[in-house]
């Protein structure tokens, strides 16, 4: 127990000092840590539906888009600058709190995690899987064409000059000042990040250990028994939707309000891909091991944006950063999957039945 | 009435592409129930494999169906040898690993795919050369080119080939028994092994055949074009009924009718407010309401309960 204790103080020690150090060497390196939390929280809520629950979700972007889009039309001068009713309204533009915001983003977030759970649920794992994937895509070209006949969501070009996050009218996109000791405004959303990835952390474990865990769990394994034990399982799958929703809608307005700019760009298919990808790597229902995938992923192809440059000249100009990145990824899932199918930090095996026998 | 023939014909073109990489997908998942994501990717690369070989010979002053029919072999072969090793590398070793195993593998291959196109064919879109005469056919009001009715002809003998190899010969024998029960197949002198590895070089061969038609009717070729007819395609492989072969012909066919027949009245039909741009969502919107209504596909699954 004591041991657990050090090990803890030390690694909160080293969380928090991590990017004062990184810092020195410029803020992008801390700007990479930030996004590589928020996709830990994303991977966190994945890890809810597909971890424990066992319904593969490839649509989990488009919860992530909701909660982006809702905090960028709520915190930009969008609405009322397209609409004049709304210019009426609200003459300085709508600056919605957080505490209003960023709870409402979950809650969009959980209900379109239920309309898209209702009508799958008698849906099995790949069927789902494809489903889900051609939710996502709806979503996607909802985002890219509600700018007729009325402009919502500017299409393409997306929504920019979102405002920072304010919590106490204390503002994160500026920097801090104590003494002499500036803390700059990414250093500061890293701190709310993981913040909210501890928070996320003490709550998937929690719910991991609890009754409903338990339900997901059974559910997974086998539905028609986990039925027969008497488990709603209705109800207990639309759980799993709208809290894994949740999860991606409140890491959606942090990411709006992190980049003050959204566009569909950032929620293609390719995302939900990436962020299933974490957390299969990782370790598929075991909490370290999906944080492990998901930092793995997010981080280590950003980082090689710093070495791609003499590979670039190597190659002449063929293989540029972002190929190079998209390279290393898609030989990081095959690879990774041919060494360890059960991903690099799988949880302990537990009084589990022996895999099915497979055919050939 | 003008527009809806047109449509009608359109729909037809698309759908029998659409319907020729459904069988790729739905006869492998058939077998070995993998969502095979990389399929898309071996039709991009038989149309960019096409359009290598039809640019390099060019100048050869051979007329367009002759350059038509050196590109198709040249293609086929390539999408055959690449699927087969694909299959080898990626899914043979993980057949009885965990089932996400398999599936994230054929994500990171579909991955991996674009990238390589992206570095060998640079990632610009390409015009496909005109190969074909291009004078449209008046079918009293609708026009018709001749790449449509060539797409057309092709793939309804290349359709009737499958049923009767799948249904008439030993190898189709082989292939249903393995996916009935692959351990008892082999214990009958079927090596599921080898039946597998046909039915990915069946699967892109087709996906080669459809590349190339892709390439001609729409006249452009690039890294990203694999991507949304593969999805299309497994969309109808499971409208139709996946591991059903005649269901994901019906498939194919009717979701590029649903496609064209909504994008050419969408617009109409809600005053202007939803463009065509809604096209692409026709496809996810009837995969949702037949699995909903009917959650083994339209015409059933073949390979009965195995979840």
């Amino acid at each position: 127990m004591k041991n657990k204790i050090v090990l803890f103080l030390i690694a909160a020690a080293f969380l928090i000092a991590l990017p004062i150090f990184a810092g020195q060497f410029g803020a992008g390196w801390v700007r990479i840590m930030a996004s590589a939390l928020l996709y830990v929280l994303l991977a966190l809520g994945l890890n809810i539906v597909v971890g424990y629950a066992g319904l593969l979700d490839l649509g989990f972007v488009a919860f992530y888009a909701v909660g982006a889009y809702m905090f960028a039309l709520l915190a930009s001068p969008h609405l009322s600058e397209t609409f004049e009713g709304f210019k009426a309204m609200f003459p300085d533009g709508l600056h919605t709190p957080i505490w209003l915001v960023v709870p409402l983003a979950a809650l969009l977030a959980a209900i379109a995690g239920v309309m898209l759970g209702t009508p799958v649920l008698k849906l099995r794992g790949d069927y789902l899987a494809i489903v889900t994937l051609g939710f996502g895509e709806i979503i996607r070209v909802f985002m890219n064409n509600m700018e007729h006949p009325v402009n919502i969501t500017n299409g393409p070009r997306g929504l920019d000059r979102i405002d920072s996050m304010r919590i106490f009218g204390f503002d994160f996109g500026k920097s801090l000042q104590i003494g002499d000791f500036t803390i700059p405004s990414v250093t500061l959303y890293y701190y709310l990040f993981l913040l909210l990835v501890v928070v996320s952390v003490v709550i998937c474990h929690r719910l991991e250990t609890s009754r409903i865990g338990r339900a997901w769990m059974a559910i997974r394994e086998d539905e028609i028994a986990a039925k027969a034990m008497g488990i709603n399982t209705r109800n207990m799958k639309l759980l799993a939707f709208a809290m894994g929703a949740s999860f991606g809608g409140v890491s959606g307005s942090m990411f709006a309000a992190f980049q003050g700019f959204v566009s569909p760009e950032s929620f293609s298919l390719m995302e939900s891909v990436m962020i299933v990808a974490m957390i299969v790597l990782g370790g598929l229902g075991h909490l370290p091991g999906v944080i492990l995938g998901a930092v793995m992923l997010a981080a280590l192809p950003e980082v090689l944006r710093y070495v791609a440059g003499p590979l670039q000249q190597i190659t002449g100009g063929r293989l540029d950063a972002a190929i190079l990145r998209q390279l290393l990824i898609a030989s990081a899932m095959i690879i990774i999957m041919l060494v360890r199918p059960r991903g690099l930090w799988p949880s302990p095996e537990h009084g589990k039945a022996a895999p099915n026998p497979i055919k050939a | 009435m003008d527009i809806f023939f047109q449509q009608i014909i359109n729909g037809l073109v698309l759908g029998s592409m659409y319907a020729l990489v459904a069988l790729g997908y739905t006869m492998v998942y058939g077998i070995i129930n993998l969502i095979n994501f990389a399929h898309g990717e071996v039709l991009m690369v038989g149309a960019l494999t096409s359009w290598t070989v039809v640019t390099a010979l060019a100048d050869s002053g051979l007329p367009g169906w002759a350059l038509l029919l050196i590109a198709l072999p040249c293609a086929i072969v390539v999408c055959a040898a690449l699927n087969f090793t694909i299959e080898k590398l990626a899914y043979r070793p993980l057949r009885n690993a965990p089932r996400l195993a398999p599936l994230i593998t054929a994500m990171g291959m579909s991955l991996l795919l674009q990238t390589l196109a992206m570095i060998i064919w640079k990632p610009n879109p390409k015009p496909f050369p005109l190969l074909l005469p291009t004078d449209p056919i008046d079918l009293g009001g609708a026009v018709i080119s001749v790449t449509q009715i060539l797409i057309l002809v092709t793939t309804g003998i290349i359709l009737l080939a499958l049923l009767w190899l799948v249904n008439k010969t030993k190898l189709g024998r082989a292939m249903r028994a393995t996916a009935e029960n692959p351990r008892v197949a082999s214990l009958m002198g079927v090596r599921p092994d080898m039946v597998i590895s046909a039915t990915f070089i069946i699967g892109a061969a087709l996906a080669a055949i459809a590349g190339l038609m892709w390439a001609l009717n729409y006249g452009t070729v690039q890294h990203s074009m694999g991507f949304l007819p593969g999805l299309k395609a497994f969309t109808a492989a499971v409208m139709g009924g996946i591991g059903n072969l005649t269901g994901a012909m019906v498939g194919g066919v009717l979701l590029g009718l649903i496609e064209a027949i909504g994008a050419g009245y969408l617009g109409e039909l809600t005053g202007g407010v939803l463009g065509s741009h809604y096209a692409d969502i026709f496809a996810f919107i009837a995969l949702i309401l037949v699995l909903t209504l009917r959650p083994s596909g339209l015409l059933g699954e073949r390979v009965a309960d195995r979840a």
